[in-house]
């Protein structure tokens, strides 16, 4: 296998990896976790209020 | 419910005092920098004062002091706040603090020597190059055994950042400063001519992309939710932009070589991983001020939520520009000109300077169990911070763009317009304007740190309870 072929073939594999990531990331299946994530930073609030998410 | 553990204070409490008191000295040889080039006399014929020596200073001292330090800070603050841990390795951790100041210590003092690798932003020689590399292998130890030891499943997105920039760094380090020492403050790099050349502008992009991109928008994923009490606008949009930031980054920094010996064809593979680049930072920048959605009231009351909100949009201002000035066209009027040093200015100032200030104005109060002092001096700082940028990019904008105007004009006889120092007295009014934003941006950071001061001066360090694990799912 020639370099130049190695590149080529690398090169569709990384695309299609980021492409995998896209669907995966858009998947309806992960909007649960996905939400349960971003509130990640309020879980360990102990400080003020001010922390807490607003509840809107 | 919370455990008897506490949350490792120190090190982020070290790491914030110490990116207050660099940023005031890196800016502040920012600034007399600039007055020399507006009034060349401000050398003093002194050659440790000159400009050659003290410009890599400066940039050393914002980039590694400064945005390092806030870096380390809010990495370790972050990281075991959202994985509910005590940071791994308390003596290491200790050691990245000590080792951190020491490189910065012996940069200050080889650097006006004139001691120097000529590699702009790896300037360090390699004795320091290498306690460097001992002091990040121990950071990126530090931050991975803290992720090992999680109580949370997940790994939030901030942490994905700041690990991409933790080993990127390290991997940019290693390479870029492979060098052949002849004595111990002399070294050649290990690759020559275009290579070299290849080499440098590979770390010197990344050092952008991965330093100071992914490492402050952790920061941004962290804190500006945190301020402006809202989770963030798309958790899925920032996976996304992550892995196509990391993915395409590495390939840009062939746009510092357009016009050189480097081949053709890698040129235009630079130009187009930079036009790229374009989806992931306004991906980055839109997730950043759309977790305002819904809540944009808040920018009139929070002077600190404002910092952080214009320091995205000041992300993503340079990061359409970044794009724009590596097409070839507009690239071979850009460059080497001041517009270069605008469009820098605009992502060090505006972004990564203003995001750690924000960042900053979050921390400091809470790892001192304080409130701020003053919102009204916020507001102060905020607004001669703006001004400041303003004038600053404002006037290389103008200085960038007659300069190569000027370098390129040609009589109908062929012969060049102007000669080069022509183009030099053109740009003094410029010179002026920008020293005076820039001395405007460091009047904001002295309010800034005066404010800071007077928020702890009398204040204990605090301590602060792991929260449980049962918290976690």
């Amino acid at each position: 296998m020639t370099f130049t072929l190695f590149q080529s073939i690398w090169s569709i594999v990384v695309l299609i990896t980021f492409l995998g990531i896209v669907v995966w990331a858009f998947s309806s299946k992960r909007k649960s976790a996905f939400d349960e994530a971003a509130r990640l930073p309020f879980e360990d609030d102990q400080l003020t209020d001010n922390d807490k998410p607003s509840a809107e | 419910m919370t455990s008897t553990e506490t949350y490792n204070y120190k090190v982020v409490r070290q790491f914030s005092i110490m990116t207050i008191i660099w940023g005031l000295v890196g800016m502040a040889v920012g600034v007399l920098i600039a007055a020399q080039l507006a009034w060349p006399v401000l050398n003093f014929d002194i050659p440790w004062l000159t400009f050659s020596r003290l410009r890599p200073l400066h940039t050393n001292a914002v980039i590694f002091a400064f945005g390092g330090c806030a870096l380390f800070a809010t990495s370790y603050y972050v990281v075991q706040h959202t994985c509910h841990v005590k940071l791994a390795f308390p003596a290491l951790a200790a050691f990245t603090f000590w080792g951190w100041q020491t490189v910065i210590l012996l940069a200050a003092i080889t650097l006006p020597l004139g001691i120097t690798s000529s590699k702009e932003y790896a300037e360090l020689e390699w004795p320091i190059d290498i306690l460097i590399t001992l002091v990040w292998v121990s950071y990126a130890v530090v931050f991975f055994g803290t992720i090992l030891k999680r109580r949370i499943p997940h790994i939030y997105v901030a942490n994905w950042f700041f690990g991409a920039f933790i080993i990127t760094v390290a991997v940019l380090h290693l390479f870029n400063s492979a060098a052949l020492p002849v004595s111990f403050w002399k070294s050649y790099s290990a690759y020559a001519g275009v290579q070299d050349a290849m080499v440098q502008w590979w770390y010197g992009h990344n050092a952008v992309g991965f330093f100071l991109t992914a490492g402050f928008l952790g920061i941004m994923y962290y804190f500006v939710p945190k301020q402006a009490g809202r989770p963030v606008y798309s958790y899925r949009l920032s996976v996304v932009h992550f892995w196509a930031l990391v993915f395409t980054y590495i390939w840009a920094g062939p746009h510092h070589l357009h016009y050189t010996a480097l081949p053709d064809w890698a040129q235009s593979l630079g130009m187009i991983m930079s036009l790229i680049l374009l989806a992931p930072s306004w991906g980055g920048m839109i997730n950043g001020i759309m977790t305002l959605s819904g809540a944009w009231h808040k920018l009139r009351t929070d002077p600190v939520l404002r910092l952080l909100i214009v320091s995205i949009s000041f992300y993503g201002m340079s990061t359409f520009e970044g794009p724009m000035m590596s097409i070839k066209t507009v690239n071979a009027l850009s460059h080497y000109t001041d517009w270069t040093i605008g469009h820098v200015h605009s992502g060090a100032l505006g972004w990564v300077a203003l995001v750690s200030m924000g960042a900053m104005y979050y921390l400091i109060p809470r790892l001192f169990g304080r409130e701020l002092y003053s919102l009204k001096l916020v507001e102060v700082h905020f607004w001669t911070a703006t001004i400041g940028i303003v004038l600053y990019i404002a006037s290389m904008w103008v200085a960038g763009i007659m300069q190569g105007l000027m370098w390129r004009a040609v009589n109908t006889d062929g012969t060049l317009t102007y000669s080069f120092v022509e183009s030099v007295q053109a740009m003094h009014p410029y010179y002026i304007v920008r020293t005076l934003g820039g001395a405007f941006f460091l009047l904001g950071a002295v309010v800034m740190a005066y404010n800071l001061w007077r928020t702890i001066a009398d204040a204990k360090p605090v301590e602060v309870q792991i929260p449980e694990p049962a918290s976690a799912h």
